[in-house]
């Protein structure tokens, strides 16, 4: 397996969920991994995070073309990448735009992905993917039947690797314009709102859906938000009912964190909800309805009312830290 | 305009897995999101003229998402019903969904961006890419005009407006609008819609495009998962708040 990495960054940071998967590739290659980072230049800054968290060698495309998140033109530049330098796996941690571009490519070399996989390892020296199934009732194993093979990850399954220093060893390529890869535009952009720490990288999120029962209540997400130095989240059904703004909505249409601590209040647990948070470390749940399936994936579930457990608990967390 | 809509039957209720595969001979209805795409498409029809065609790949009880979608005011419907495409992964049913759209060169085509069954991925940007057409995911607000589109999409990074000339394939977040209803009225016109059943041969396919021999992924093996070590689940009696804070203090997130 000769594995290229596919490195998502906003500009400034890298992806959190591509380092860790960097870190992963760097297991079966003895350290020798490449990667492919694209965006507006420069990118010598993410380059040089990314050498230390494990890219031995990375394609750099510094391309104004590339600033927006679109998907084609990141698909030209990987199979150039991929037919340049006989590489024959792409490994990506899932997000809109990796779901697109890795699918995208897909279609393009007709090549087998396996998606929402929480590990990867070697059989035989055949790379086998672990994928959880069915609301993750069940465990499967999925391989490939040929090469190229095409690999997303759920975010946030793997630990970026500590850290090394590293001079980055990079190589500027150009992103071929191909047709109709350049088709689509972007006109405007509107970036998530960035009102206390975002939840894209908050350590501590506390997430509220429609049992906590009016907008007014989401006072109780930021009470506790502010005591556990986290930001707020929001279901879509919440978002919806227009009880908090869009920018914190967490689920398949939203953001995908995570955190090392979620806090769900009033949070059934819908699909939609799950797989944008089922990566965090831990997970609390507070729900009245205790057949709410939020409790399946909760470490400590509490059925129970959040608008008297809340405020109790935010003193609790005051008083502790009164004290320390 | 020409609208086509992809859609998928899935199964309704709880699904389970029998050979490593799918078991897929259970009540089923169209997937959820996909309807919202049908809406979409019915709304385009209604600003601009012009058709909305259905189209899936399934066993014959696809056809019943197909007439739901007919029901729901599609005009007509193309059914690659073939045992051959049984067990197709993402990559063999863009194969598949690719050679259909190709016979009928659709302005704009369609998709519903989740599958509630959660085995399907994202197969749009592998039949755009097929097509050689220029795609947009997760869009929650669609203009089109003869030529071009504007779409407003949701990405992790915040809200894009794009645009993009026609013909091209979107696929649509539920967010977009609110389906219909398929009315007694319309489920009884859509019994006489056309509806197209073809095979793979059909579509210009040979059986070892689609099916497993077209797949290039395979599952191995399916087994149990690991449960979430040391997950509880207890009942406020009034000591929630504290059982809450020992919780975060023994892990250090307190």
């Amino acid at each position: 397996m000769k594995p290229l990495v596919f490195l998502e960054h906003d500009g400034a940071e890298l992806e959190s969920g591509a380092v860790g998967v960097l870190g992963k590739a760097a297991t079966f290659t003895d350290g020798d991994v490449a990667a492919v980072l694209a965006g507006r230049g420069p990118l010598d800054g993410l380059a040089a995070r990314a050498a230390a968290h494990g890219a031995a060698r990375m394609f750099v495309a510094e391309d104004d073309a590339l600033d927006p998140p679109v998907a084609q033109p990141r698909i030209d530049l990987i199979e150039r990448v991929m037919a340049d330098g006989g590489y024959d796996t792409v490994l990506f941690s899932t997000s809109v735009l990796a779901a697109d571009v890795a699918a995208g490519l897909a279609g393009r070399l007709g090549a087998g992905l396996n998606w929402d996989l929480v590990d990867l390892e070697l059989r035989d020296g055949e790379p086998v993917g672990r994928r959880l199934a069915l609301q993750d009732s069940v465990m499967v194993d999925v391989g490939w039947r040929s090469t190229p093979r095409l690999a997303l990850f759920r975010r946030g399954v793997f630990d970026a690797a500590t850290p090394v220093a590293r001079e980055p060893v990079t190589e500027a390529v150009t992103v071929p314009a191909t047709e109709p890869s350049r088709r689509v535009t972007v006109v405007e952009h509107t970036p998530s709102a960035a009102d206390g720490p975002s939840i894209g990288d908050a350590e501590v999120i506390v997430a509220g859906g429609i049992g906590l029962g009016g907008a007014e209540h989401f006072a109780l997400a930021e009470e506790l938000a502010a005591v556990l130095g986290g930001a707020v989240g929001a279901t879509r059904a919440a978002v919806y009912k227009g009880w908090y703004p869009a920018a914190a909505q967490i689920g398949q249409t939203g953001r995908t964190v995570s955190p090392r601590l979620y806090v769900a209040l009033g949070i059934s647990g819908a699909v939609q909800h799950k797989v944008g948070m089922q990566n965090s470390k831990v997970i609390v749940a507070v729900n009245t309805d205790a057949q709410a399936p939020i409790f399946g994936f909760s470490d400590l579930g509490v059925v129970g009312d959040v608008h008297s457990i809340v405020p109790k608990l935010v003193d609790l967390l005051q008083e502790r830290k009164g004290r320390d | 305009m020409k609208v086509a809509v992809c859609v998928k039957h899935v199964p309704s209720g709880r699904l389970r897995l029998e050979d490593n595969r799918l078991v897929r001979d259970v009540p089923g209805e169209i997937n959820d999101a996909d309807k919202h795409a049908v809406e979409e498409a019915l709304r385009v029809r209604e600003a601009h003229g012009g058709e909305v065609v259905v189209v899936t790949v399934g066993p014959p009880a696809a056809g019943e998402s197909l007439r739901t979608a007919l029901a729901m005011g599609a005009d007509r419907a193309v059914h690659v019903s073939d045992p051959a495409a049984a067990g197709s992964d993402l990559v063999a049913t863009s194969a598949v969904l690719g050679h259909v759209l190709r016979r009928e060169q659709a302005d704009l085509v369609l998709f519903g961006q989740q599958t509630s069954d959660g085995v399907g991925g994202v197969v749009w940007p592998a039949v755009a890419e097929r097509l050689g057409l220029p795609f947009v995911s997760q869009v929650t607000r669609l203009e089109v005009d003869g030529e071009r589109l504007r779409a407003g999409r949701q990405t992790e990074s915040g809200d894009d407006v794009v645009e993009s000339p026609l013909p091209a394939v979107v696929s649509v977040s539920d967010a977009i609008n609110e389906p219909r209803y398929a009315s007694l009225k319309g489920q009884m016109a859509a019994k006489k819609k056309p509806l197209e059943v073809l095979t793979l041969a059909d579509v210009g396919l040979s059986p070892s495009d689609a099916g497993e021999p077209g797949s290039r992924t395979v599952v191995l093996a399916v087994g149990a998962p690991p449960a979430r070590a040391g997950a509880r689940t207890v009942t406020d009696e009034g000591d929630a708040a504290r059982v809450i804070l020992d919780y975060l203090v023994e892990r250090e997130l307190a």
